[in-house]
């Protein structure tokens, strides 16, 4: 481990042994700067353009058998499925592309802050939006039809850059920001974990037989086929997902926690080139 | 991009979050004076391997284990590295009393293990 690996490391693994106050008031900017180049220091050897890879990015073995299977993509036809439903009109008439109408390659745009209504609005919020002034009745959020379109989506947005802004002049998009990271560095459930925890202080080490992905590029490639599930499923299930697997209560997909959580953690991944639909273990 | 020491300040801003969420009023429980560690070695090295129950293997290498983990310390000459076996017990039972940074899930504080569980996984990893 490198010296400033070891330091960091430290302050993770002994944060609370340090005096508490008065903390820096560090900028979310200033936060993004020392989390991607904490990343970039633990993993030397992978290039930066890398991290949107996930754990493929830092092991050979997994992904040698990753290529493989993007040979053939097993979301390929969450994206067919996808286009055919963007294309499909509303009972008014009316579609996706009435209300997108720079659509479909609008991932890059989301997650931001949304000034009217108050909150950080995400893509698949904004599709059920759309669906009920259409009157249509709003999609599950964390598999099925919703991603199917957020494939498609994430398709035809390949190679955008992740761009998440904090407005300076609304202090409630900076308040929704704070509430996610906090959310990122509580421990929760039975077994007491932070997202933090292995997704940062211990990424690249290996629980039992995998790899802890790097939390640098965790927002890059959804909606994903994760063959854990053998199906595809949005960012928001892995998220309930992850708080099931320490033993916690998840939360709603779409609720303000999740919300948040990905306001914070897409902003730490700004820079990082959109490569979605994925497919993961 | 160098981590300078800029950088370091801020992330460690950015990581206070975790301690200041963690320093509220707990519930007092830590291992229990009267818990006897008298508990069966073999008994334990199940519950140790077991997915849904220690599990330590998911993060150590132990002796004996397939597959081990990488994220704590090997687990080998146990009784030259506590004073004694209550003192691994606390630290199985809580880690982060000593440590509040601790990643290791409080197997005793947050009942992940029955108290036979517990005081078996001791005796095995005690013989360590």
């Amino acid at each position: 481990m490198t010296k400033h690996g070891f330091l960091l490391a430290t302050l993770v693994l002994a944060g609370a042994a340090l005096p508490i106050g008065p903390v820096t008031a560090a900028t979310p900017e200033e936060e993004q700067a020392a989390f991607q180049a904490y990343f970039k220091q633990r993993f030397p050897n992978v290039p930066e353009d890398e991290f949107k890879n996930g754990t493929y990015a830092i092991d050979p073995v997994t992904r040698e058998n990753w290529e493989a299977i993007e040979e053939f993509p097993p979301y390929e036809n969450a994206i067919s499925q996808g286009e055919t439903l963007w294309n499909t009109p509303f009972a008014d008439g009316q579609g996706y592309a009435d209300c997108f109408p720079d659509g479909p390659a609008i991932m890059g745009r989301y997650p931001h802050w949304d000034r009217e209504r108050g909150l950080v609005m995400t893509l698949p919020l904004a599709l059920n939006a759309c669906r009920t002034a259409h009157g249509e009745t709003p999609l599950k959020y964390k598999k099925g039809p919703i991603a199917d379109l957020l494939a498609y989506i994430a398709f035809e947005s390949r190679g955008q850059i992740t761009q998440v802004e904090i407005p300076e002049d609304d202090p409630r998009a900076l308040a929704a920001y704070e509430q996610g990271k906090r959310f990122y560095f509580a421990r929760r459930g039975q077994l007491n974990f932070a997202c933090g925890h292995c997704h940062l202080a211990t990424s690249g080490a290996r629980l039992r037989t995998e790899t802890l992905s790097p939390a640098y590029g965790h927002t890059t490639h959804w909606p994903v086929y994760r063959s854990d599930w053998g199906e595809m499923g949005t960012l928001h299930r892995r998220f309930a997902g992850c708080n099931e697997q320490v033993r916690a209560k998840a939360f709603e997909p779409q609720g303000e926690e999740y919300r948040n959580l990905e306001y914070f953690l897409t902003y730490m991944n700004n820079g990082l080139e959109l490569n979605g639909p994925g497919a993961r273990k | 991009m160098p981590l300078n020491a800029s950088h370091r300040s801020r992330l460690t801003a950015l990581l206070l979050g975790l301690s200041a969420l963690s320093s509220g009023p707990l519930p007092a429980a830590g291992l229990p004076d009267d818990l006897a560690l008298s508990g069966d070695a073999a008994a334990g090295r199940e519950v140790a391997t077991d997915r849904a129950k220690g599990n330590c293997v998911a993060c150590h290498v132990m002796a004996g284990a397939e597959s081990p983990g990488t994220i704590g310390p090997v687990l080998v000459s146990m009784q030259t590295r506590f004073p004694s076996k209550r003192d691994l017990a606390a630290q199985i039972w809580d880690a982060t009393a000593k440590n509040p940074e601790a990643v290791m899930p409080p197997f005793g504080k947050h009942e992940i293990l029955t108290r036979q569980e517990f005081v078996d996984v001791v005796e095995y990893i005690w013989s360590l």
